[in-house]
């Protein structure tokens, strides 16, 4: 018998709840995050989707919360998506913006443009070339990678899904599609026993 | 395995409010008010020539703003960028779509264009999000195309009467569907003017198959916090934020202030401590227009088709 996961999901703004449920795929106990107190009740962090400067303004003006999540997401797994991936990365662009440092990518914002430009692609991962379906909205690009980061998966000649350790950024939704294969790797890249996690 | 391009198309559109979700959305009139929107937190703006408290003030007709009013507020935040078209004209949603704006607001505070029918949305690439004031009108709204409702409050009163009555009316209908047998939703759904594939989803998942957003009359961080206590995800601020009274502007810092705090009591609605700290640290509130002192005519909620 294993323990279990308590994972957090950051729920200052955007697609927590999406991310929350998504979950529910997974034998964790998955908990949502409104202060830096909370942190320390959980094994890892999703950084969900939203609008990265509202995620900025909110956790840099409630005390001491930046400081806080900067020391998780550099000591604990984290897992950022869309403007989550921006908040990880230790660059941005388009505008230029603090970011939390927890990759080595360079992350350019609205880099495909607006709404307009938002779609819905079948990719493959480049790990074992199985599917991946790839929701993009308003989404941002990874510009540069260093070299203790490896790329999973990538699109239109980019990277789009990376790792560094057990912390991993995506530049699309994996909260929004019923394909698991993020979570599946993310959580097995925490707890190895991944089939003991999966609900079925 | 998600080759229904059609299917595709809602999901982006839903996908984007789902990320607007616990944030506010601030109306403004100009590029330096949508930076002070956007540097306090604000999760999009609304693109507008007059806030609602001024065109309930000026009165004459009011119309999409002017395409030049609406790129210089795209180019000046990063933050997505609504533009409102009055209710039925299409033509004014087509050039909002080839303007590149990330939704577009079908809205009564708008003089509406059509008195009979709504924009035929699903024929859009642009997101909609439209205003209801009970579950009959939100659904006849996403049954047109719309990826986002919003409740209706009172535009431009900065009285929160309205928003909290239509809140409790749809949350009310959605939880009576919820206990009613299937046999019985056929019947209810005629009632409720809706078409009953959508009548039917509410019954069984217990909420709008989209994201519910509350709008008019929000003026204070604890008017946004009581809105989404009764169940809103995100809260619309227009006049509420820049107005000192319906027709002049409050001071930078005070709009900054009103701004920040709203933004905040949004994402801690249920904390009292943080929202008696939200309150303190406001300059000053909008003056305000106490809805039932207005007669039936003024009301912006009843203008367009239901």
């Amino acid at each position: 018998m294993i323990s279990s996961l308590s994972i957090g999901v950051l729920a200052l703004q955007g697609s927590y709840d999406a991310h929350l449920q998504s979950l529910k795929r997974f034998s964790v106990n998955a908990r949502l995050i409104h202060h830096a107190e909370d942190l320390a009740s959980i094994d890892a962090l999703i950084v969900p989707g939203g609008e990265s400067t509202t995620m900025l303004e909110l956790l840099k003006k409630t005390g001491y919360f930046w400081e806080e999540l900067q020391q998780f997401v550099h000591k604990k797994p984290s897992l950022g998506t869309c403007a989550g991936a921006i908040l990880l990365a230790s660059n941005v662009e388009n505008p230029t913006q603090d970011c939390l440092g927890a990759l080595d990518i360079t992350v350019q914002r609205n880099a495909y443009g607006r709404q307009l430009q938002s779609s819905i692609h079948d990719g493959r991962c480049k790990f074992d070339d199985s599917d991946i379906e790839l929701v993009f909205i308003r989404a941002p690009k990874i510009v540069r990678t260093g070299s203790a980061v490896e790329v999973l998966a990538e699109h239109d000649g980019s990277p789009i899904w990376v790792k560094q350790g057990q912390t991993m950024a995506a530049t699309f939704h994996p909260e929004l599609t019923s394909n698991a294969i993020v979570y599946e790797k993310w959580l097995e890249n925490i707890k190895p026993d991944i089939t003991a996690l999966l609900k079925f | 395995m998600q080759s229904d391009k059609e299917n595709d198309a809602v999901r982006l559109k839903v996908g984007l409010a789902e990320m607007l979700k616990g944030g506010v959305i601030m109306d403004v009139t100009d590029a330096r008010q949508a930076e002070i929107a956007q540097s306090a937190g604000a999760v999009a703006v609304m693109a507008l020539e007059r806030v609602p408290a001024q065109i309930r003030s000026e009165g004459g007709v009011a119309r999409m703003a002017a395409p030049q009013k609406i790129r210089e507020i795209m180019s000046a935040v990063s933050i997505p960028v609504m533009a409102k078209c009055r209710i039925g004209h299409f033509a004014e949603a087509q050039i909002l779509q080839v303007l590149g704006v990330d939704y577009i607001d079908e809205s009564e505070v708008l003089t509406p264009a059509d008195d009979e029918y709504h924009v035929d949305k699903s024929a859009f690439r642009v997101p909609f999000v439209c205003g209801a004031k009970n579950l009959g009108e939100a659904l006849r709204r996403i049954n047109e195309g719309a990826a986002m409702i919003r409740t209706k409050g009172e535009a431009g009163t900065g009285d929160i009467v309205h928003a909290v009555k239509h809140l409790r009316n749809i949350r009310r209908e959605i939880r009576s569907l919820t206990l009613l047998e299937d046999a019985e939703l056929y019947s209810y759904a005629k009632n409720l003017q809706a078409p009953y594939h959508l009548v039917h989803l509410v019954a069984k998942s217990g909420k709008l198959p989209v994201p519910n957003f509350s709008a008019g009359g929000v003026a204070t961080p604890a008017d946004a916090a009581l809105v989404r206590q009764l169940g809103a995800e995100s809260v619309f601020v227009g006049s509420g934020i820049f107005m000192k009274d319906s027709v002049t502007f409050c001071s930078e810092a005070e709009a900054e202030s009103r701004a920040k705090a709203i933004v905040r009591a949004t994402v801690y609605f249920e904390d009292p401590k943080i929202l008696l700290e939200t309150a303190a640290e406001l300059l000053g509130t909008m003056k305000g227009l106490a809805t039932s002192q207005l007669v039936t005519g003024d009301l912006l909620q009843y203008r367009g088709a239901s």
